[in-house]
């Protein structure tokens, strides 16, 4: 099953070509997006993102879903990307990481599932 | 507008039950609450119920006639879904109704079967309540959630991590103190700040008793007119004078602030204004501190402390039992447990026992008149506040 607009966005990160939706009204989301929540605007353009983000919250995860069972333990971290923030896997040790990291984004394979997962990597 | 009162509130106890249906936990706790309210079973004219993973957990879907049935009810009845604030949902449509004039008798409540499940499907299910393709897919679990509000949270207000963890220890071992003599509650006992700290991680930097445990439980408030409470002589001195509701983005990745939660202050702002009072005014608050970050965080949005000083609220006593404005005298999410679906419904349940004078904590607030109860759907993407107070 593929989840149109969220694939092509994950995706485009292992090519290097990441990027986020851009309302005309210069407010930045993820796809998929019809509606900017900001201010209404239905007109989005695709705009790169920028290659590396800045950590702004991080956490090691002990305790995982089922999905994650044998990645355990491992860092989540929400990082900043300009006009938007990104979610991922930390690609390192746990613990590795702190607020204020340069990290960019890749596209990771869970160790559980093998599904694809975005990952951020310690610059 | 017709003004609001809880006539009867009923729980069952909140713990371990994993061999009881979710039938039969909402069937005890709709019984005591319409004991307790001295309501005939042919006057209630509706049934609003909040329950969460039901689907998951239970297998069960298409909750609330199969509890309307279980509880003997013959009337419309709806299930309510918001995450953990689902019961929060359910009586504040149920406010709104005898508000409204179109019943003057409701039944509101939940109910939530967790045990009957091992940790990682219970992990998976509660997961839910987040944004599956941006933080799921991510490896984000509810603890991990709420430990990235905590670093944020220890960041945005120059916190080091043994201040976050000690007052976090704190607010734990506060709440496990609230219950012990809660006879509802899934924990009387105490923990130290201590055993606390030391406790295994399950998302740093948040440990096992920075999180409430997996709970079945369900609760139920029966609420009427103040017309019906007086024309059939019912006692029902608490009433419901306000109600507010907030939503915000549903990942934190895409919220304003990482360690705010500013639905719950639109639904305090909300609640308040409808009960014409302002945050000076309560006497206490029943908060949603799935972890413990989260009261901190709902004690904030509640107007009771700037953002960044509501941390060492517990710490330095001002929150506790015999504290100017005691939080979670019932023993909160934390010790008295949180079944998802019924935790909203529970926390008007304590409040009006509380007011009432027949709570085992009552004494703490012998003089209250106003008490607040907030209620949160996953990392606060929704907030329901109520308030209370003793009518005249
Ligand atoms: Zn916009």
């Amino acid at each position: 099953m593929s989840d149109a607009g969220f694939d092509e966005w994950l995706h485009a990160f292992a090519a290097d070509e990441g990027y986020y939706v851009e309302c005309e009204n210069g407010h930045g989301h993820l796809p998929p997006r019809r509606v900017c929540p900001d201010c209404g605007s239905t007109e989005f353009a695709e705009e790169p993102l920028p290659e590396t983000g800045t950590v702004a919250a991080v956490t090691t995860v002990h305790v995982p879903a089922p999905s994650f069972q044998a990645d355990a333990p491992y860092d989540t971290v929400v990082a900043e990307f300009g006009a938007v923030r990104l979610t991922g896997v930390v690609d390192a040790e746990p613990g590795a990481v702190e607020i204020g990291d340069a990290v960019e984004p890749d596209v990771g394979a869970s160790e559980t599932t093998g599904d694809d997962v975005l990952v951020l990597r310690p610059l | 507008m017709t003004g609001v009162r809880v006539a009867g509130v009923g729980l069952t106890h909140f713990g371990s039950h994993p061999e009881r249906t979710g039938r039969d936990l909402f069937a005890e706790a709709a019984l005591n609450a319409r004991e307790d309210a001295g309501v005939p079973l042919e006057d209630v004219e509706q049934l609003n119920v909040g329950n969460f993973a039901g689907s998951l957990l239970e297998g069960q879907g298409h909750t609330a006639p199969l509890l309307a049935e279980a509880a003997g009810l013959d009337c419309p009845a709806t299930r309510y879904e918001e995450a953990c604030a689902s019961a929060g949902v359910a009586v504040r449509e149920a406010v709104r109704t005898v508000r409204s004039g179109e019943a003057d008798v409701v039944l509101a409540g939940g109910m939530e079967r967790m045990t009957n499940n091992d940790t990682p499907e219970t992990t998976e299910a509660l997961a839910i309540a987040a944004d599956e393709l941006y933080e799921i897919r991510a490896g984000v679990t509810f603890p991990g959630a709420y430990a990235l509000m905590a670093t944020a949270y220890a960041e945005a207000f120059g916190v080091d991590e043994d201040t976050l963890k000690t007052d976090l220890a704190n607010v734990a071992s506060k709440n496990h103190d609230n219950a012990l003599p809660n006879e509802y509650a899934q924990y009387q006992r105490e923990i130290s700040v201590e055993q606390a700290l030391d406790a295994p991680p399950v998302a740093e930097p948040l440990g096992l008793f920075d999180c409430c445990p997996v709970t079945d439980g369900a609760s139920a408030v029966v609420l009427v007119s103040e017309e019906y409470a007086a024309a059939n002589e019912l006692s029902a001195d608490v009433a419901v004078v306000g109600t507010g509701q907030g939503t915000d983005r549903m990942a934190l990745q895409d919220r304003e602030y990482l360690a705010r939660t500013p639905a719950a202050d639109d639904a305090a702002a909300m609640a308040y204004d409808d009960a014409g009072i302002d945050a000076a005014d309560v006497d206490l608050a029943e908060v949603h501190d799935c972890f413990t970050i989260a009261e901190v965080l709902a004690i904030e949005s509640l107007g009771f402390y700037e953002p960044g000083e509501g941390l060492g609220a517990a710490r330095r006593g001002e929150t506790r039992a015999d504290g100017d404005l005691p939080i979670n005298l019932s023993g909160g999410l934390k010790a008295k447990g949180h079944p998802v679906g019924a935790t909203g419904g529970s926390q008007i349940a304590e409040m009006t026992r509380l007011l009432r004078g027949d709570h085992p904590n009552s004494d703490a607030v012998a003089d209250a008149e106003v008490g607040v109860t907030h209620n949160a759907g996953g990392t606060v993407a929704s907030a329901v506040v109520h308030v209370l107070e003793v009518a005249e």
